[in-house]
């Protein structure tokens, strides 16, 4: 449990090193050079010890205060799965984003902005006190509506205006729900805050601070009523951004604490989510086959993706929170892949529009042959990953006697496969135009992560073998059914 | 009953964040509602006739414990207040630069993106 | 009290005299929170942003010509991060010293209680804090004021004095 404090101090301290670079090292080039080897290092080590955090199940108290007084961390199954998956996508977006950020000035700013997104990001994961996490959450937050707004042109100002909006509602939902919790019960502790349920369940005072829970978190996660920020957000932002918001952003702020709260804190009835799932996938993927932005396509089926894993999880089956947490390790793999290779193509042609492409395989071999993997992944042909994971939430939904959502499931994954083949015959089949005929290969490392990353596509299906599974999705989905038993762990 | 009090402040907040049309106006809007919830927060922590929960050296420890107010919310207040200092100056900040960009603070104008 | 004179100029011989006279004062009254937060209300963060407000009302004051002579936008950047280093630095050698994050390892009885140092490696984070505020609001401060634009006519005309 130790080793998890690091995941959370060494981006923190390689962020503000990283800031303090300027007034320290005169050379413009050699600032750049440092922050890059350093925040690729920082991402590396907490990628290790993310991964190698598997089966940890235990608290921390910081600073030897015991629990009820003081703040402290917990991990188990649901958080190690989550930290794993948050980790390695962002050294993939960091490691691509040493070329790719080159056209952007001030590269510091947004390796120190990165970092501290990440240390934000682990830091909620790990948290395990209502108010820790909301700060945690503001830092992620913030720094993400700043990354949002990193080019300063007008569209992006825009969207990042109106992300910081609506999730500063969120926000403030979230510290009111906070502030209800310990006027009831006069602890922080989500253990303590736990057990106090389990012993009076149902009182009509804990209805409005989970309503305003859901409400918040719903907005992070961009759920469908309440997704407006995100179609803008997302492309606006610079590609290993959009990677790391679509890919594990959203997932983090969102689903995590959602279900968290939900199933553990209030070990409540999640039923009620899987309409909003379907709601999700229903609404989403028809916006996403109608746009001829690449990223905004990219955004919107996100929100579709998002959708069945809020559907998996509102089964409150086994079966469907087993699919739905791995569909939610699949999605980060792919959307970011997805993203990232938008983001080579946007690099090398300078546009984003789907109708200005075509023909990139012939000049991009790798960067077409991996989106061609991702597409196929998230569109949820056999050997790939997506297949599976789509495969488990229909089945269980199938099982709980809901087919009706479980066609509607099958439709959304319809459109998601002619979503992304449009993407494949505009962008990357068909015949290449005339003044693109130059266009190189994105640069080394950009190649290197997007490898990676499809790499991780194909293998990610591995996670169904049983030695696999009982290390990482089983005790994600035991630590989740578990419900208020969570409290347990804290001592 | 002040409570509601507290309740109408963040109303009025989300209000003027849904309905105004001016970004300055919406910065204020949230800058309300911030304060609204950190209000409500100083308030859960209120003891009546409470003194102020600083240890002094003639004090019983279990006497002052008894009668200071909960110092608890104040201390997540501070932090929230810091927080809503933050994301302030990012909005304000923000603004500058849309204004710079479009010219306007009017968001009906402010329309290069769908969605 | 025109824009213009708040920015480039400074304000009025009046206000330079008293600013002279007060600022020094509220300077060591921020220390004063700083240094002994851990026993009277203050902290960190209240004297930080006492001692930003030092430095906005010299800026305000004397014109911006003054502040960046006193503290460039550099310094003031490398000081925000300086104090969150700190921060973290002291954290980790807690971490070290006493195998527990954030464990305080100056037993608060060593100097007495109610004493300066009874508050352990507190001090040092307030201290640290105080630094991180005192700079980030500057800044913050700093860079809004000096951004500003102007509309002549239909032409917008950016204005950045920097």
């Amino acid at each position: 449990m130790e080793r998890c404090i690091y995941l959370i101090l060494l981006p923190l301290g390689g962020a503000f090193i990283i800031a303090a670079l300027n007034a320290v090292v005169k050379s413009a080039k050699l600032r750049n050079i440092i922050s890059d080897i350093l925040a690729n290092l920082v991402t590396l080590a907490a990628a290790g010890i993310a991964l190698a955090s598997f089966g940890i199940k235990g608290s921390y108290s910081v600073g030897a205060w015991p629990p009820p007084f003081g703040i402290n961390l917990v991990a188990d199954g649901f958080s190690t799965l989550m930290l794993a998956t948050v980790n390695t996508i962002a050294f993939c977006a960091t490691l691509y984003s040493v070329n790719y950020m080159d056209q952007y000035t001030s590269k510091r700013h947004y390796y120190s902005l990165f970092l501290l997104m990440l240390a934000g990001m682990n830091g909620v994961l790990l948290s395990g006190d209502f108010f820790n996490m909301f700060v945690f959450i503001e830092i992620a937050s913030i720094s993400s509506y700043a990354l949002v707004g990193f080019g300063t042109e007008a569209e992006e100002l825009e969207a990042s205006f109106k992300y910081m909006v609506m999730g500063g509602i969120a926000s403030a939902f979230m510290l009111l729900a906070v502030a209800m919790l310990y006027s009831s019960f006069g602890v922080l502790n989500m253990a303590d805050i736990a057990r106090a349920i389990a012993v009076s369940p149902r009182a009509t005072t804990l209805k409005f601070p989970l309503f305003l829970f859901i409400i918040a978190f719903a907005i992070k996660g961009a759920i469908i009523p309440f997704h407006a920020w995100l179609p803008d957000a997302h492309p606006s932002a610079p590609a290993p951004v959009s990677a790391m918001l679509s890919g594990v952003l959203i997932k983090t702020l969102g689903i995590y604490a959602m279900t968290r709260i939900i199933m553990n804190i209030f070990a409540a009835d999640v039923t009620g989510l899987a309409p909003l799932g379907i709601i999700s996938i229903i609404i989403g993927m028809p916006l996403a086959l109608g746009q001829t932005d690449i990223k905004r396509l990219l955004a919107y089926s996100s929100i579709s993706q998002v959708g069945y894993i809020v559907l998996g999880l509102g089964l409150g089956t086994p079966l469907g929170i087993f699919g739905a947490l791995f569909h939610l390790i699949n999605h980060s793999i792919f959307k970011s892949l997805l993203f990232l290779n938008s983001g080579a193509v946007a690099y090398r042609l300078g546009t984003r529009e789907l109708n200005d492409m075509g023909g990139l395989n012939k000049v991009m071999p790798i960067t077409g042959g991996t989106s061609f993997i991702a597409s196929l992944s998230i569109a949820g042909i056999p050997p790939f990953n997506g297949f599976f994971s789509k495969l488990i939430i229909i089945l269980a939904c199938v099982k709980a006697g809901h087919t009706g959502f479980a066609l509607w499931a099958v439709a959304g994954s319809i459109l998601t496969l002619s979503s992304f083949m449009k993407v494949q015959k505009l962008a990357f089949f068909g015949e290449i135009a005339e003044q693109h005929k130059k266009i190189k290969e994105a640069p080394l490392l950009m190649s290197v992560s997007v490898v990676i990353l499809a790499v991780l596509c194909i293998a990610s299906s591995f996670l169904l073998l049983p030695g696999l599974r009982n290390i990482t999705l089983q005790p994600a989905v035991d630590a989740l059914l578990a419900g208020a038993e969570y409290a347990k762990i804290i001592k | 009953m002040i409570y509601t009090l507290c309740m109408a402040l963040f109303f009025i907040g989300l209000y003027g964040i849904c309905c105004k049309k001016n970004l300055i106006k919406i910065v204020l809007g949230f800058i309300i509602m911030d304060y609204a919830v950190n209000l409500f927060i100083i308030l859960i922590g209120y003891r009546k006739n409470g003194i102020a929960p600083i240890l002094d050296k003639t004090m019983d420890v279990k006497k002052f414990a008894l009668s200071s107010v909960d110092p608890m919310p104040q201390a997540m207040v501070l932090t929230a207040i810091v927080i809503g200092l933050a994301v302030t100056a990012l909005l304000v900040a923000l603004c500058v630069r849309i204004y710079e960009r479009y010219g306007t603070f009017d968001i009906t104008k402010i329309r290069k993106l769908r969605g | 009290m025109t824009e213009n004179n708040s920015v480039s100029g400074g304000m009025s011989e009046l206000v330079k005299t008293v600013c002279v006279a007060v600022e020094e004062f509220i300077f060591v009254f921020g220390c004063y929170l700083v240094i002994y937060g851990h026993l009277s209300p203050g902290g960190g963060f209240a004297g930080g942003v006492i001692l930003a407000a030092v430095f906005i009302l010299i800026m305000l004051a004397f014109g911006k010509e003054r502040i960046l002579k006193i503290m460039p936008r550099k310094r003031a950047a490398f000081i925000e991060s300086l104090g969150a280093l700190l921060f973290l630095a002291v954290a980790w050698a807690e971490l070290y010293i006493s195998g527990i994050f954030f464990r305080n390892f100056i037993p608060s009885s060593a100097a007495g209680h109610f004493k300066l140092m009874s508050g352990g490696t507190i001090l040092i984070y307030n201290i640290a804090i105080a630094l991180k505020v005192m700079a980030g609001l500057f800044l913050v401060f700093f860079v809004l004021s000096i951004t500003r634009v102007i509309l002549e006519g239909d032409k917008l005309k950016m204005v950045k004095k920097q």
